[in-house]
């Protein structure tokens, strides 16, 4: 099970955060801080992969954002190490070449997208088209 | 929304968060009502704060209002703040109910969707209360739309976690079944989730998603990578689908059908055979999606264990990735590996991977993949390549990373005790342990060397040498002062012929540590100057003199002042004799579980250590060991009661009772001790006593100011011997000294018992031994009665306890397969077989206590049997000399409300019902 993603910026800036198992707010802060510090302090020929308490973090590094995913044993690393680059994707479709201040200013979007991939911790959908279809009715409503 | 901007520090940031706040708030409670858009507006302002980390105390009114608007972006908007804002136990739930309820019924599936969603996310027993029947007839309706379907399989897989008891099984659940058939793939995806973890917890009901599974994965790998259009990820088929119907198969053994294990096996092969072909893509994408499918299939085949040519390709799969460029198929590889050593078809071909393995603990650059290495190592460990092994890793601990060294060193140092052939080897490395990386040796590790050079009198010698020899370096870690303290004080003798090592040399170089040494191994290094006045009369007067010494006999330290006192008076006034009786070689130690492999497991968590076999193997023996790692202790120097400590009898009782040190203190005792009674009810606290029994086999069955009384058994099948030890710990013989075995009528049929009758004196300060031969007949439910009578000083002493003779000593562990366990557990449906009992715990509920009691209950401890990792089962058989029985039990801890739910079934009414009570008193 996926227990949260997070978007953090070098500055240790949490861009966006979705948790799948409630966690109190100054918990959240505090491990969004050591997470990244965790993240940071890593090279590239280091893995992907963290232990990190009694879970596992998978995290990707794109510019300079990182997308930083925690997850218990019954999820496959790879396979989240890849949804990472798939959520990336989508989100470079639909806002063509997403920046970090697109995240930031299109926050409710880039929900949508999340909730739309994964659901409760759990892989929902994959298929780009169909994650990005809420969105574009949202828009067509917001034209009209 | 686009006034929230980057923000330069930290005090400016929170002070333009407070003025957004402030003013956010006096819009909601403003009087002019705000449009729509203004409210979507601040809900998402207030969203973006929430998500920098400050509490959000208000708007949630708002956000629910939105709920209920008919404007799809409100509406959205209102649901997200909801599932990102409001926790399960929120007062609002019951508005979001309402809404919730509102566009479940709106049949607009967009609607739906963000209601699904939402209960997805936030999933509270309300909820579940509220939806748990609804949802199940949405998910398999025919004419809910695909999306809905998605939602609404992730949204009953919610339910179902937070309240279980609120989703029950129905028709519905074999049409969840067939969505693995749904041509859709992302209902595939939802519904593989769902069912993945309704199948953990309910087995047999979604059995036949097995064969759907294997079939729809056979669809998806065998396709061409155009077939399935989206969800075709860089030339990959459904990659992240794959990889969940892997997972579902691992619920479950290996399919039964042949036909359905045909097709499984050609798609595992399939999924090798795409490792090796050309990639489709130069993109690294490609591959990780590939290599993710790739693992899961390894999972699954070691999870099956049972295809000996696939275990062997996916070791030589792994093998390639172990020497590949990028760290992370090397770090997965390495983890995978590590399952796969255990299984006995493809150890061998783990084997031949040693030296890449110790390459990469070489060259690594990632801590946590050295760490992987290590892991591997330890499981691919065995006798025939135990010392290069170990030596790589000695070698390695040189210059490992500061967090990884303790585990390390206890991986060694059990490596070492469970693959020794030559003890001295044995001997050398836990040396060298100490020597690399003292800090890192906990107690565990040199009680445990201790215990092994007491306990082989091939390697005494030895030992005696290497740690003099040791001692030598001018600067040397204080483990290695303990070890050699103890190990000389006991075994110095051996090496006293040789003039380099005579007796005032080991004293003199043993005092030159002292000083530097902290409390405790100054209290340690005292007590074998005590016993070096035994082995070596011809330095008796040096030690004296130390012992006299003022800063001996005035330290500020209690203990070390005490011991300093006692010991001079000790061997001032007792005569050679005496002195030889109490400061007696240690007796050998009671075989146990190492207290090491205790600590490693209770580091690392179940199932990451390999050696449950071992705990098995050694189950007949004590298991106290890992319930209470201090008991193993087999030093003097953490026991606090001074005068118990000289011979460490704390640790190893009834072996040796000596006379308290202080012999002129100890009549004192005498005023306190019970006075006589005429008959002999039983004793105070014997229940308690008793029930500590159930579960082990030796320790201390009574004690009192007079006398001692030990326990030491052993069980085969329907038959058992039981050593009774009867210690005076007074000054002052024992007359007339009778004990008796009394069994009731009714035990008497069913219980066959012979005693021997004991000397009649027990002399101050001494020991006597009984034997009880124990025949088991038929079960039984009560014990029997030790009654011991004698005089003691003019007066008469009676006293009763029981006996823990029960009838879990003469079960036989038996391990069974999940499939096995559950197929007897059905065969013993009959009301009358099962018992259960529910019942607060009355320990701390720790699991690696509760397994090691049920082991030592006698029972089998099977892992991986109960779908719940956080149940325990077990399996045996009763051995009586009429019947044999055999038992299935089941314990279901419940942390947050600390009860236990404890279930036997076996094929006698009374044989469950007696174990249900003896094991219920165990937690």
């Amino acid at each position: 099970m996926i227990k949260f993603f997070l978007m953090v910026n070098k500055q240790g800036q949490t861009r966006l955060s979705r948790y799948y198992e409630h966690v109190e707010i100054h918990k959240r802060t505090m491990l969004e801080a050591e997470v990244i510090k965790n993240c940071l302090s890593r090279s590239k020929d280091q893995c992907s992969f963290i232990e990190y308490k009694d879970f596992k973090l998978v995290y990707r590094q794109y510019a300079a954002l990182f997308v930083v995913v925690g997850i218990n044993e019954t999820e496959n690393e790879m396979a989240v190490y890849e949804l990472i680059h798939n959520f990336v994707e989508v989100l470079d479709k639909y806002f063509s070449r997403v920046s970090e201040l697109d995240i930031m200013f299109n926050l409710d979007r880039v929900h949508i997208i999340l909730d739309e991939m994964v659901l409760n911790g759990c892989i929902v959908e994959t298929n780009r088209n169909r994650i990005l279809a809420p969105l574009f009715v949202l828009d067509k409503v917001a034209e009209n | 929304m686009h006034l929230v901007k980057r923000r330069k520090s930290k005090e400016a940031e929170i002070k333009r968060i407070n003025k957004e706040l402030a003013n956010i708030r006096s819009k909601f409670k403003g009087d002019k009502a705000l449009d729509g858009y203004s409210k979507k507006k601040y809900v998402c302002k207030l969203l973006f704060i929430f998500l920098l980390g400050h509490d959000i105390d208000f708007g949630h009114m708002e956000a629910v209002n939105l709920l209920s608007s008919n404007r799809y972006t409100e509406k959205q908007i209102g649901y997200l703040f909801i599932s990102v804002l409001v926790n399960s136990n929120s007062e609002l739930i019951r508005l979001i109910n309402n809404a919730i309820k509102n566009d479940l019924a709106s049949r607009n599936p967009t609607f739906m969707g963000l209601a699904l969603h939402c209960i997805a996310n936030v999933g509270s027993r309300e909820m579940a209360e509220a939806f748990a029947g609804e949802i199940p007839k949405i998910l398999v309706a025919g004419d809910t739309m695909d999306s809905v379907k998605q939602s609404a399989a992730l949204c009953l897989l919610r339910l179902y976690r937070t309240s279980p008891d609120l989703v029950p099984m129905g028709d519905w659940t074999s049409r969840v079944v067939h969505l693995l058939n749904d041509q859709h793939l992302g209902v595939v995806t939802a519904a593989t989730s769902l069912i993945t973890t309704l199948a953990q917890k309910n087995p047999e009901e979604f059995k036949t998603s097995v064969s759907l599974a294997v079939s729809r994965l056979s669809r998806i790998v065998t396709s061409a990578s155009t077939d399935l259009q989206d969800y075709t990820y860089y030339f990959v088929p459904a990659p992240w689908l794959s990889v969940k119907l892997l997972r579902l198969l691992q619920c479950y053994p290996p399919p039964e059908d042949p036909a359905v294990r045909g097709r499984l096996t050609e798609c595992l092969e399939t999924i090798l055979n795409k490792a090796q072909e050309p990639p489709k893509s130069k993109k690294v994408q490609h591959s990780n999606a590939k290599n993710a499918v790739l693992f899961e299939a390894i999972s699954l085949i070691i999870h099956h264990d049972s295809e000996p040519n696939l275990l062997v390709r996916a070791c030589n799969q792994l093998g390639q990735f172990l020497q590949h460029r990028e760290t992370n198929l090397r770090y997965l590889a390495l983890e995978s590996m590590c399952t796969l050593a255990s299984s006995e078809f493809s150890h061998e071909a783990v084997k031949t991977h040693i030296e890449t393995v110790i390459n990469a603990l070489k060259t690594e650059r990632d801590v946590s993949v050295r760490q992987r290495a290590v892991d591997l190592l330890y499981a691919m460990c065995d006798r025939s390549n135990a010392q290069q092994i170990v030596a790589e890793m000695l070698n390695y601990l040189e210059t490992a990373d500061y967090s990884i060294r303790e585990e390390i060193v206890l991986k060694v140092a059990i490596l070492a005790e469970k693959y020794a052939v030559d003890y001295t080897w044995y001997v050398d490395t836990i040396l060298n342990l100490i020597r690399i990386a003292g800090d890192y040796v906990s107690e565990e590790v040199w009680y445990r060397v201790i215990q092994i050079v007491i306990n082989r009198d091939d390697v005494q010698g030895y030992a005696a040498k290497t740690v003099f020899e040791a001692l030598q370096a001018p600067a040397c870690h204080e483990n290695l002062v303990k070890v050699g303290g103890y190990i000389l004080g006991e075994f110095g003798n051996l090496i006293a012929g040789d003039p380099r090592s005579s007796p005032l040399i080991q004293f003199n170089l043993l005092h030159s540590k002292f000083h530097l040494c902290s409390v405790p191994t100054r209290a340690l290094l005292l007590s074998t100057y005590i016993k070096f006045v035994n082995l070596f009369p011809e330095i008796k007067t040096t030690i004296q003199d130390v012992l006299r010494s003022d800063s001996q006999l005035k330290n500020a330290d209690v203990e070390l002042q005490q011991r300093a006192v006692e010991y001079l008076r000790l061997s001032t006034i007792a005569s050679t004799d005496i002195l030889a009786t109490v400061l007696e070689e240690m007796p050998p130690f009671p075989e146990r579980e190492s207290s090491i492999l205790a600590k490693l497991k209770k580091k690392k968590g179940p199932g990451t250590v390999t050696d449950l076999e071992e705990i098995k193997k050694e189950r007949s023996s004590d298991m106290n060991g890992s319930a209470e790692p201090a008991s193993v202790n087999a030093s003097a120097v953490s026991t606090p009661s001074p005068s118990a400590d000289l011979l460490g009898l704390g640790a190893a009782p009834l072996t040796n009772s000596a006379p308290p040190p202080a012999s002129s203190g100890s009549l004192l005792v005498d005023v306190f001790s019970d006075s006589a009674s005429a008959v002999a009810p039983l004793a105070p606290g014997s229940d308690d006593n008793f029930a500590r029994f159930v579960c082990k086999n030796n320790g201390v069955l009574f004690e009192n100011q007079l006398l001692q009384i030990g326990l030491k058994s052993e069980f085969r099948q329907n038959l058992g011997r039981m050593f009774i030890f009867y210690g005076n710990k007074t000054s002052t013989q024992f007359l007339n000294f009778t004990p008796t075995v009394i069994c009731s009528d009714d035990l008497q049929s069913s219980l066959n018992l012979q005693t021997k009758p004991v000397d009649p004196t027990v002399d101050g300060g001494a020991q006597v031994q009984q034997v009880v031969n124990i025949e088991c007949v038929s079960d039984f439910m009560e014990a029997p009665i030790l009654n011991i009578q004698f005089r003691y000083g003019g007066t008469f002493q009676n006293l009763s306890v029981k006996l823990p003779i029960t009838l879990n000593k003469f079960f036989q562990p038996t391990e069974m397969s999940s499939q096995d366990f559950f197929q007897r557990w059905k065969q013993l449906s009959n009301p009358k077989q099962e018992v259960q009992n529910i019942f607060k715990a009355k320990h701390p509920m720790d699991a690696e206590i509760t397994k090691a009691k049920i082991i030592g209950f006698g029972s089998a401890l099977l892992e991986e049997v109960d779908p719940n990792p956080a149940n325990f089962v077990g399996a045996g058989i009763i051995h009586t000399k009429t019947t044999q029985i055999g038992c299935l039990l089941r314990l279901e801890p419940n942390l947050q409300a600390q009860m236990y739910r404890l279930t036997l079934r076996t094929s006698k009414e009374a044989v469950s019902q007696r174990l249900c009570e003896l094991l219920s008193e165990q937690f």
